[in-house]
């Protein structure tokens, strides 16, 4: 059976079109915020959404997301709280939703009760970027046998045995992270993207999203040209902190996304 | 392995001439290598790299001349007479890492991961520390090679280990205060880390402890077995048998497990790692992973780690800044689960009665980290016969704590 982000994919491969992909932390600065949000990141144009898990010890992080997995803790969000928001937006929606956390709140909260929990509220895939294919084989076996898809990342680093291994191993798609660095809006990306996505596309016919320092519409529109998806986080993230204290918070983050959407649609 | 595609060199194989870690970098479940895509080539070539050396005859000369003629070792053991005489139990003999240059067992490691460094063509060294005591081991082999340098240091570490800082300054490092999370050791390895991610093709991050992905565990434990090899060759000189106990302070854990390595095998040494209680353990104020922790992932490793039901790493306090973290190296994990080493705790007051004793007692001025195990020795040694011994590896010398040792007393310098 085809994963919702599979579908997801081939939907718009058929209308030659790519996946915008926004990333917000889940809880920042409230549960209910990022409740609202999705519902209107999705009429924006989001086509899957990413929901960042906030966790004490950001390693992959660049200081706008480390501030709002801060504002987010602080404000009591916890991994358990956000499958039970994933819970309630189904009733709404059935956008492809992706929590992206680090390792040690899935560990504590158990691996297979994790998966279990989460596909059962209706989460369809999972990143988890200081957990290499390497140390998964637990969550890709449980992730197999409940159908929730496991994202792994690649990196502008990783050597040819590294992409064979990552490309084979992950499901619903593959992450690829732009630059060598953490999470965090760039004035410009490596030239070398595009060379890299093809290099990948040669191991591989799993879509490929790119992901890292994308923060404008034009960077978007460029990503979009040659990758399957497009993922802006830390840009959105800082929407939101800018906002925070403002009433038309939803209007103008979700406003940023249909900008970003404008820049990536593929008119024929 | 069950998941097709799933394959890797070696999984679960041992690396030849050792039991542990395997050659993924598992002591039993703990351990391993949970860091960011970016970071795993990196950690691949470093591995690589190091069990060349380790094998390389050039490499290891290279190493002895400089911990001999740069580093000052082989280190003393000294027989604690007056302090074996006060404390009227077994006979203690102190592992004197405090007369490394730079004053800390640090520099073990250090030089030897510069060489690695050296040879695999890094033009830039970056570290984190806590106490200053690794910062300043770093900065100093990076100036002695002529290397690039920056450290990373909590800002409340900053402020506690003044001295060490401008140390660092005068050897030509910058100095980089973190002021996330705690703004202590945890919040300054996680900057490193992304410093690391970033800088990865022309920097190499040497860590301080046998923390981190793998290899750094496995590599930092190496470089400071030293301490133990040479302990037991002089033990068995000065009194033709091997000790009955160990005794060092766990931060992180590599003075201990330097001093623990040589004699894992002897099963009759107890071998004993003291934590950092703080101000307690009920008051939830401490770096006692053991006591108060439980499994988790941090900072790239699978370990004790003191952490909230919902897998949130815990702040931790300590006055003694090299023990104020919130996990344990993981070959400790694996060792305390299979009873091979025992772990305690002392608290900050404890501590201080430690560190006033050794001054007063023997002429030594020990880190407070250090301090840490000569107060728990006060508890071991009186209940203990008069034909036993005792080493204890003093890990530093303490004078980049006198200011905080005098606030705590009271006293204004």
């Amino acid at each position: 059976m085809q994963s919702r982000i599979e579908k997801t994919f081939n939907k718009l491969k058929q209308s030659n079109q790519k996946a915008l992909i926004p990333f917000i932390t889940a809880g920042d600065p409230d549960l209910d915020t990022t409740k609202r949000l999705v519902i209107e990141m999705e009429k924006a144009g989001a086509d899957i959404i990413e929901l960042g898990v906030p966790f004490s010890d950001p390693i992959a992080d660049g200081p706008v997301i480390q501030k709002a997995s801060y504002r987010s803790l602080k404000a009591g969000t916890t991994l358990k709280k956000i499958i039970g928001l994933v819970k309630e937006l189904r009733i709404t929606t059935e956008i492809p939703l992706v929590l992206m956390t680090y390792y040690n709140p899935v560990f504590k909260y158990g691996v297979s009760e994790f998966v279990k929990d989460a596909n059962d509220a209706g989460v369809d895939g999972i990143i988890v970027p200081d957990l290499p294919p390497e140390e998964g084989e637990g969550i890709i076996e449980e992730g197999k046998k409940k159908g929730l898809d496991t994202i792994f990342l690649l990196a502008p680093t990783s050597t040819r045995e590294r992409i064979k291994m990552v490309a084979s191993v992950s499901t619903g798609f593959i992450y690829y992270v732009s630059l060598t660095g953490v999470t965090g809006a760039r004035e410009s990306l490596p030239e070398t993207v595009e060379a890299s996505v093809n290099k990948i596309r040669k191991t591989t016919d799993k879509p490929i999203a790119v992901g890292f320092g994308i923060s404008t519409p034009e960077q978007a529109k460029r990503i979009a040209s040659f990758a399957d998806g497009v993922i802006v986080g830390s840009a959105i993230v800082s929407a939101v902190e800018k906002n925070i204290n403002n009433p038309a918070l939803i209007e103008t983050v979700s406003g940023f996304v249909k900008n970003l959407k404008s820049g990536i649609i593929i008119r024929t | 392995m069950k998941v097709k595609g799933l394959k890797f060199k070696g999984q679960g194989s041992r690396v030849k001439g050792q039991n542990l870690p395997d050659e993924m970098g598992h002591f039993g479940i703990y351990g391993g290598r949970f860091a960011p895509e970016t970071l795993m080539p990196a950690l691949e070539e470093l591995t690589k790299a190091y069990l060349y050396a380790k094998k390389d005859k050039k490499f290891q000369e290279e190493l002895s001349y400089h911990l001999k003629e740069y580093v000052g070792r082989p280190t003393p053991l000294f027989f604690a007479e007056r302090l074996t005489k006060r404390l009227g139990g077994a006979r203690i003999y102190l592992k004197r890492e405090d007369l490394c240059h730079t004053g800390a067992h640090k520099i073990n490691n250090t030089m030897g991961q510069i060489l690695i460094a050296k040879r695999m063509g890094k033009k830039r060294i970056i570290a984190e520390t806590g106490a200053g005591q690794h910062g300043v081991a770093t900065a100093t082999v990076s100036a002695m090679f002529g290397l690039e340098c920056e450290v990373y240091m909590g800002s409340v570490d900053i402020e506690r280990q003044a001295i060490n800082v401008f140390r660092m300054k005068l050897l030509g490092a910058k100095v980089t205060p973190v002021d996330t999370g705690s703004k202590t050791l945890k919040d300054a390895i996680s900057e490193a880390m992304r410093d690391w991610t970033t800088n990865v093709k022309d920097t190499h991050y040497i860590l301080g402890s046998v923390l981190g992905p793998h290899p750094y565990p496995m590599i930092v434990r190496d470089f400071q077995s030293i301490i133990g090899k040479e302990a037991r060759q002089q033990i068995l000189k000065a009194e033709k048998r091997l000790p009955d106990y160990l005794v060092a302070c766990v931060g992180g854990g590599s003075n201990a497990i330097g001093l623990f390595n040589a004699f894992i095998k002897d099963k009759k040494i107890k071998m004993l790692g003291v934590e950092a209680g703080g101000h307690g353990i009920e008051t939830g104020e401490h770096a006692a992973r053991f006591a108060g922790g439980s499994v988790g992932i941090l900072q790239g490793t699978k370990t004790y780690v003191l952490q909230d039901d919902d897998g949130q790493i815990k702040v931790t306090h300590s006055i003694s800044a090299g023990l104020d973290y919130s996990a344990v190296g993981p070959e400790h994990a694996y060792y305390h689960d299979n009873n091979r080493t025992e772990y305690t705790y002392i608290t900050d007051n404890e501590a201080l009665e430690g560190f006033k004793l050794l001054s007063e007692d023997e002429g030594i001025i020990p880190a407070l980290e250090s301090a840490h195990a000569i107060a728990y020795l006060m508890k071991l040694a009186p209940g203990l016969s008069k034909n036993k011994i005792i080493i204890v590896n003093l890990s530093g010398r303490g004078d980049k704590d006198v200011h905080q040792v005098a606030k705590a007393m009271g006293e204004k310098i």
